[in-house]
């Protein structure tokens, strides 16, 4: 298990540029905002977090809480305008890639660091056989041939197990069941062997049973492949199993970060609480659902102090004024809560 | 696939009998005498009136008329003006020199509209978005005999950059100016559309995908959004060349082009009933052939179209 890099929620660009750590996939105080016609969204505030060879980061969180927006940064494929990156680095190998040329960075994606997508019918494109999707990296990427890439793109099918890998070479998308098309994507991503491998929701849009083999598929090949895995989810069933580190995302903030076990057994923030309380219970059967009561804020209009402090029950006057800094407590874990410390002895 | 290409030709059939009929009622019932003014001044003699009549079925219902027509057109026979030419033979010397400019004006509408929907649907509100979409709202808001005289007028006459009118040859070089002012207005919806479609796709998920695939920007537009965007164009672009050549009445006569637009006026002005019939049963004919193979090019653009 890895040590948590402690944030200031410093200023953009002042803590470690260039000094080399050693490590695979680095964000630092990463910031984000939106602009739109009806004014600017801080979707990410000061975002920190990494992945390492062979380890797997759950990156929690609810809709809106800028989970899948790091994604998109890392990647390079923010929507710009709106979005636009206003400070913090994303260095791979060290390197910071948002200071990159395009070039450098296109170079990076698939081979460096890929992503998957939360729905693989919109994400594949409708009008090529995925064969051809998956055989294009190889032929543009590689320079292989036509019937190289076939192979290879034949080979790729068959490791993420669907069945008559050649004959379902030159189907379409839309001649997939639902995972089936998240697996040929999975399959697309991994062609050209990345280190890093953003997986964004990969489980959201397929039903129950399948989502369990989609999450072993990709848990043994992150093991096969030693790779780096950010798991993006809001599901906290889903990161149990596969997940070494957990993040907990809220307004564009890490609020809590540790390893599986010490979230579940001792959450150190009333957000990670509420979100483990709210999962349903069988021994609770008949009972209405726990929920956390209020809604994400506005990130047009974050309140000041600890962003959670309308929704939290133990709120008290300090979290409407004081914004807490994710700080570290006891070996392996920071909590951005200002009685964290609190939490965590509690019995 | 086979079945739905048959299901398909079976279905112009009544389409064909219905407008052809239409187009054969409204042409024989035009009132008037048919004869006036063909023998000079005088009247015509009766001999040649009963002839005449006997040779046309005149005196016969227009159901009787019509069959016999369609039974002559399907053995090759278009039927004889009243002049004793060939309607074929009209046909035949017009059909071509139309079909040579719908195709001139058609590549023209293709390249020019593609390039530009595609420059400005990537670029949307720069300085050629807006260029683009002030001169296609002009194209599309003036009627084509203006374009064509003023083309004509600045391009020929006053710079004399080309040969205003087209020679009997129908070079490729003459048929530059009359191509563009035939497909300007065509021109214009084409780039519109393009535009349109490229600017929804290009936030599509699976171009982010290509993008994030490590795919070089030119293969994610030329290859992955274009791809999908052209669909909505093939089908304009299909349809259009039907209608490029029905429309060609007024370039071919600005242009002094001899082609259908010129032969079907002529025949309409004169009274050459059974010239006007054929050579509109052939434009139809050609539409209706030009919107089934659209259809068929649907398929072929866009996998997710089944045909049962």
């Amino acid at each position: 298990m890895s040590d948590i890099l402690v944030s200031e929620q410093s200023k953009p660009g002042a803590a470690g540029s260039g000094r080399p750590s050693g490590r695979l996939l680095e964000v630092e105080d990463l910031r984000v905002e939106f602009r739109t016609r009806d004014g600017v969204a801080k979707v990410i505030n000061g975002v920190t977090y990494h992945v390492d060879a062979g380890e797997t980061l759950a990156v929690l969180g609810e809709s809106g809480s800028g989970k899948s927006v790091t994604a998109q940064t890392i990647m390079g494929i923010l929507d710009t305008p709106p979005g636009f990156v206003t400070g913090g680095q994303v260095r791979f190998h060290g390197k910071d890639m948002l200071t990159m040329s395009a070039e450098e960075r296109r170079r990076i994606r698939g081979e460096g660091i890929a992503m998957i997508f939360q729905d693989a019918l919109s994400a594949l494109n409708p009008v090529f056989t995925v064969g051809f999707q998956i055989a294009e990296q190889f032929r543009i990427r590689r320079g292989l041939s036509r019937s190289d890439a076939k192979k290879r793109a034949i080979e790729m099918l068959d490791q993420v197990k669907i069945p008559n890998a050649k004959g379902r070479f030159s189907n379409y998308p839309h001649q997939f069941s639902g995972g089936m098309r998240q697996r040929a994507m999975i399959a697309m991503s991994l062609a050209l062997d990345p280190e890093v491998l953003i997986a964004d929701e990969p489980t959201t849009a397929l039903d129950v049973t399948v989502q369990a083999q989609i999450m072993d598929l990709l848990a043994e090949l992150q093991r096969e492949r030693q790779m780096g895995m950010i798991l993006i989810t809001h599901d906290l069933g889903v990161v149990a199993d596969v997940a070494d580190r957990i993040a907990v995302m809220y307004a564009g903030r890490i609020v809590e970060e540790a390893n599986v076990y010490d979230l579940y057994a001792k959450p150190a923030h009333p957000y990670t609480m509420g979100l483990i309380d709210s999962i349903p219970r069988m021994d609770e059967r008949g009972q209405q659902l726990r929920t956390i009561k209020g809604l994400p804020p506005n990130l047009m209009n974050i309140p000041p102090g600890c962003p959670f402090n309308p929704r939290c029950p133990m709120a008290q006057p300090v979290c409407r004024e004081k914004l807490p800094p994710l700080l570290q407590i006891g070996t392996d874990r920071a909590s951005a809560c200002h009685f964290a410390e609190d939490l965590v002895n509690r019995d | 696939m086979g079945r739905y290409l048959l299901r398909r030709l079976l279905q112009l059939v009544p389409v064909f009998i219905g407008t052809t009929f239409l187009i054969y009622w409204l042409v024989w019932s035009v009132p008037g005498d048919p004869f006036a003014g063909k023998c000079g001044d005088r009247r015509c003699p009766d001999s040649y009136i009963n002839f005449m009549t006997e040779k046309y079925q005149l005196d016969q219902s227009i159901w009787v008329q019509y069959a016999t027509y369609m039974k002559n057109l399907f053995q090759g026979d278009f039927g004889i003006t009243f002049n004793n030419r060939e309607v074929a033979d009209i046909i035949a010397t017009a059909y071509p020199n139309t079909l040579k400019l719908a195709v001139v004006a058609l590549a023209i509408e293709a390249v020019i509209g593609l390039t530009a929907g595609v420059l400005t649907g990537l670029r949307r509100n720069g300085f050629l978005d807006n260029l683009v979409l002030i001169s296609t709202l002009f194209l599309i808001a003036l009627p084509v005999f203006v374009v064509g005289f003023i083309l004509q007028w600045l391009l020929g006459v006053k710079w004399g950059i080309v040969h205003p009118t087209v020679s009997s040859e129908m070079r490729l070089t003459e048929l530059l100016l009359p191509g563009f002012v035939l497909g300007s207005a065509s021109m214009a919806y084409v780039a519109r559309v393009a535009r349109t479609s490229i600017a929804e796709n290009r936030r599509a998920d699976y171009v982010r995908t290509a993008i994030a695939k490590g795919l070089p920007m030119r293969r994610v537009v030329g290859v992955h959004l274009l791809r999908n965007s052209l669909i909505p164009v093939v089908t304009l672009l299909g349809t259009d060349l039907g209608a490029l050549m029905g429309g060609a009445i007024v370039t071919e006569g600005i242009f002094g082009i001899n082609g259908i637009g010129r032969a079907v006026l002529r025949a309409i002005v004169t009274k050459e009933s059974a010239t006007v019939v054929s050579i509109v049963v052939v434009l139809v004919l050609v539409y209706l052939l030009m919107n089934l193979l659209v259809d068929l090019l649907y398929a072929a653009l866009d996998p997710r179209i089944r045909y049962e």
